[in-house]
């Protein structure tokens, strides 16, 4: 394998050295490093964090491929920094037996461009009745550690409970997504004053709340770890800080949209700023960030949720939920969070990289992620120029779809390489075309 | 841009003319060329997706937006000269013989329904034929999604058929503005889904003005299904710029949250409010929000009985009005729940007068939307060179 060095480059935005990936690892870190017979990338004093990793990201494949597949996701994704992406379950078929992940988790292989880690669905069918099977889904080759029926809630507290407690056995975690279904029927949009004008049911901040209050106590009572997913309102943040001063084992993670955009987006009645959780007020997104920056939100997920076409050009309640965001997310976090000074490079590598890892387990095992930029650690790493903007242009996307909310949008910092085990996936903001592939595509 | 598949831009004056049906300028646009019938500007509103009137440039020498979608898109002048536009051509059709005008001859209006409406139907086809545009009834009952093909589909068959103006009434809230994001001509929102009724809102006020000689400073009084109410969104945003003073009147479940920001005072109790209404605006309520519970939801209040006992206008609660105080009802209503019979069919009512309002309001809105510049009551405009079927 051929080895790279890294010029000129600030790890985690500070002092800038060399870098020399060898091998799939961090081989060196200094300054003035020989070239030797490495190929050179001039890093011009960009900023190096650990590759990206994505708690929470819709592939779609198997079942709507028209829509997003592994291989084009994978591409919006390495384009957007990431070296690890967390597929979420709700396919079709649902990801809910060890045959769907371990599916799932060799279209990632052969596509080369991230890791795929999958995340298996609590319920079969993501119908909040029966249990499917945790266990298998953890030992089959995909090593399932996150379950989800994300786009649902599991809101049967019983069931929940012993989701909680079942995924112990394999260091699992449930990661939840808070709608409490009763309190949100045909709902469209944030309850508030912006949903009132428009006619729009609205979504009312304590179904999320009220489900996240009693899965932290649920989790206390079993003694195990709950993740939630896009907590969205300022309600949220605060129970989850109290969560945590008990020093229960809670993480939750906040979307880029619902750090940017709020519910008046909505008055343009256009279904591109359809997300589930929906987009919030002002003060959510404040509390939202405020979060990220203390620490109570611990890491940054996309929740890409591709759609086709047709599913968006819409009338708003007949259109489907979701946003893209793989390749947006870094320059939202950058937009909102480092340019106020909220988080250093240094944070931001712990929220969109270390955490989410840890969080998946994907940390450990023979090809961990989210490591730290030290010498023998996996050469997952990206290069961002902080001084570069670029404006979204949802044509220009690597994903299949089109639904991004941040369309002409002007967008600070740009990925410029990224790369997965000392191979570059991404170089000049472009996809590494290589015929490289992973066992199976020879 | 999407600009430069639309042909040569034209200058607004050449397709509009503001100066009163000038026959030199109307004749710009040549039957046969593909030059736009719309301005260039318009083109750009479009994809900004405003739910708001297109003209926020001023250069539009219409009188009003390119669209009517919210009772908010109206500014107090505009909504003055909607009124008074309907009062004369009311006059004007009430002395004439021959009830139609000559004004919008050669134009298309579609009247779009996703929702079965015969009322209000009726009256946007009866206020277009009066005056002389050709209509098409384009009913598409069900949600565009069940019937297979796309609202957007929908509005791109339209705009091939060259229609001036659609007349849209879906069950989506919303869904007016996304047509008018797809088509050239005109949007009015004929009442989506809980959002907004804007020609009703026009209608009531009118009427109140009818009746009461004012709409500014009287005190109206809103009873009903606020929360599920079109009727009532568009009437408190117009009543509010015209200048009324608005109270709503719900049982707590029926008004949404986020009410307290809307620019009306909101009460529980009908009978503390009724003695100093003016006007007393009932609702209709659906029986799909009472109880028992529902399949999907959950219900809004115990029992028909109950709500008509706190919240039904019956004869006695009547009593209690002041003289000129009337009742009004946008239609259809629940006899004996949210109003009682005796008092539908009394000397307060303006039911019957809301209705016959409505085409002469609808008149008014086709006309400043269509053709706007000229005279309303005036001499035929010479030929606008429409593209397609007229």
């Amino acid at each position: 394998m051929s080895a790279w060095l890294l010029r000129d480059v600030r790890p985690y935005g500070e002092d800038a050295v060399d870098v020399r990936l060898v091998d799939g690892r961090i081989a060196e870190l200094g300054r003035d490093l020989p070239t030797g017979d490495s190929r050179v990338l001039d890093g011009a004093s960009g900023v190096l964090l650990p590759g990206l990793v994505d708690l929470h990201t819709h592939l779609r494949e198997p079942g709507r491929e028209d829509a997003e597949t592994v291989e084009t996701g994978t591409r919006a994704a390495a384009l957007g920094g990431f070296t690890a992406v967390h597929a979420m379950a709700n396919t079709d078929p649902v990801a809910d037996t060890a045959g769907v992940v371990e599916q799932v988790w060799r279209l990632g292989r052969d596509a080369g461009h991230c890791d795929v880690a999958p995340v298996g669905a609590v319920t079969i069918g993501l119908a909040g009745e029966t249990m499917a099977e945790l266990g298998t889904m953890a030992d089959s080759a995909a090593r399932v550690r996150v379950f989800s029926d994300d786009g649902r809630c599991v809101s049967d507290a019983g069931l929940m409970r012993r989701a909680l407690e079942y995924v112990k056995a394999f260091d699992g975690v449930v990661a939840q997504h808070a709608q409490e279904p009763r309190l949100t029927v045909g709902a469209q949009m944030n309850e508030g004053v912006v949903s009132s004008m428009l006619g729009l049911t609205g979504w009312p901040a304590v179904a999320e709340e009220a489900v996240i209050a009693r899965d932290c106590l649920l989790a206390a009572h079993v003694g195990s770890r709950l993740h939630v997913c896009h907590v969205s309102t300022a309600g949220s943040v605060e129970l989850v800080r109290w969560a945590k001063s008990k020093g229960w084992d809670v993480t939750v993670e906040v979307t880029p949209h619902h750090l940017l955009l709020t519910d008046d987006l909505a008055t343009t009645y256009d279904p591109v700023f359809k997300v589930n959780p929906p987009l919030r007020t002002a003060a959510d997104v404040e509390a939202l960030r405020a979060g990220l920056a203390d620490g109570t939100i611990d890491c940054v997920a996309t929740d890409h949720a591709p759609h086709a076409l047709e599913d968006k050009e819409a009338e708003w309640g007949a259109a489907l939920p979701g946003m893209t965001g793989l390749e947006t997310a870094l320059g939202v976090v950058v937009e909102t969070m480092v340019a106020p000074g909220r988080l250093t490079w240094r944070q931001v590598a712990q929220r969109l990289s270390a955490a989410p890892a840890r969080i998946g387990r994907l940390d450990e095992g023979p090809s961990p992620q989210g490591r730290p930029l030290a010498v023998g650690e996996p050469a997952n790493v990206v290069l961002v120029d902080p001084a570069a903007s670029w404006t979204v242009d949802p044509r220009q996307s690597a994903s299949r779809s089109r639904n991004t909310p941040f369309a002409g949008r002007t967008l600070p910092s740009r990925v410029v390489a990224t790369f997965l085990r000392g191979r570059p996936t991404v170089l000049d903001s472009a996809i590494v075309e290589t015929a490289h592939a992973g066992p199976g595509r020879a | 841009m999407r600009t430069a598949t639309r042909g040569p831009a034209t200058p607004p004056a050449a397709t509009r003319s503001p100066s009163g049906g000038d026959p030199a300028a109307a004749g710009t646009a040549t039957p046969g060329t593909a030059a736009p019938d719309t301005p260039a500007q318009d083109t750009a509103t479009r994809d900004t997706a405003s739910a708001g009137a297109g003209n926020a440039d001023g250069t539009d020498p219409r009188p009003m937006g390119r669209h009517l979608l919210s009772a908010a898109d109206l500014s107090l002048d505009e909504a003055t000269l909607v009124l008074d536009t309907a009062e004369e051509l009311a006059r004007v059709s009430q002395a004439a013989t021959v009830k139609k005008l000559p004004t919008l001859r050669g134009r298309t209006v579609v009247n779009l329904f996703f929702e079965d409406s015969t009322r209000t139907r009726t009256s946007f086809e009866l206020a277009a034929k009066r005056l002389s545009a050709d209509v098409i009834n384009f009913s598409a009952k069900g949600s565009s999604v069940s019937k297979g093909e796309t609202l957007k589909d929908t509005a791109l068959t339209l705009e091939a058929m060259g229609s001036d103006a659609v007349v849209c009434r879906h069950s989506w809230s919303g869904a007016p503005a996304n047509l008018a994001r797809w088509v050239r001509g005109s949007v009015v929102n004929a009442g989506d889904g809980t959002h907004e009724h804007p020609t009703q809102a026009l209608l009531d006020a009118y009427t109140m003005r009818q009746r009461l000689g004012r709409v500014e400073g009287l005190k109206v009084t809103i009873v009903g299904d606020v929360l599920h109410s079109r009727v009532a969104r568009s009437n408190v945003l117009l009543l509010h710029t015209l200048g009324a003073d608005v109270t709503l009147v719900a049982p707590p479940t029926l008004l949404p949250v986020g009410v307290g920001a809307w620019p009306a005072a909101v009460s529980y109790d009908l009978d503390a409010v009724l003695p100093t209404s003016d006007v007393v605006m009932m609702l209709r309520v659906q029986r799909e929000r009472m109880g028992p519970a529902g399949e999907r939801g959950t219900a809004y209040f115990p029992s028909a009985r109950e709500y008509a006992r706190r919240y039904g206008l019956d004869v006695r609660r009547a009593q209690a009005l002041p003289d000129r105080a009337v009742v009004m009802h946008p239609g259809p209503m629940v006899r004996g729940m949210e109003i009682s019979p005796e008092v539908a069919d009394g000397v307060r009512s303006t039911i019957q007068e809301q209705v016959a309002n409505g085409v002469s309001v609808r008149m008014a809105v086709l006309y400043l939307l269509l053709g706007g510049a000229q005279p309303a009551i005036g001499s035929v405009p010479s030929e606008p060179g429409r593209r397609g079927l007229s």
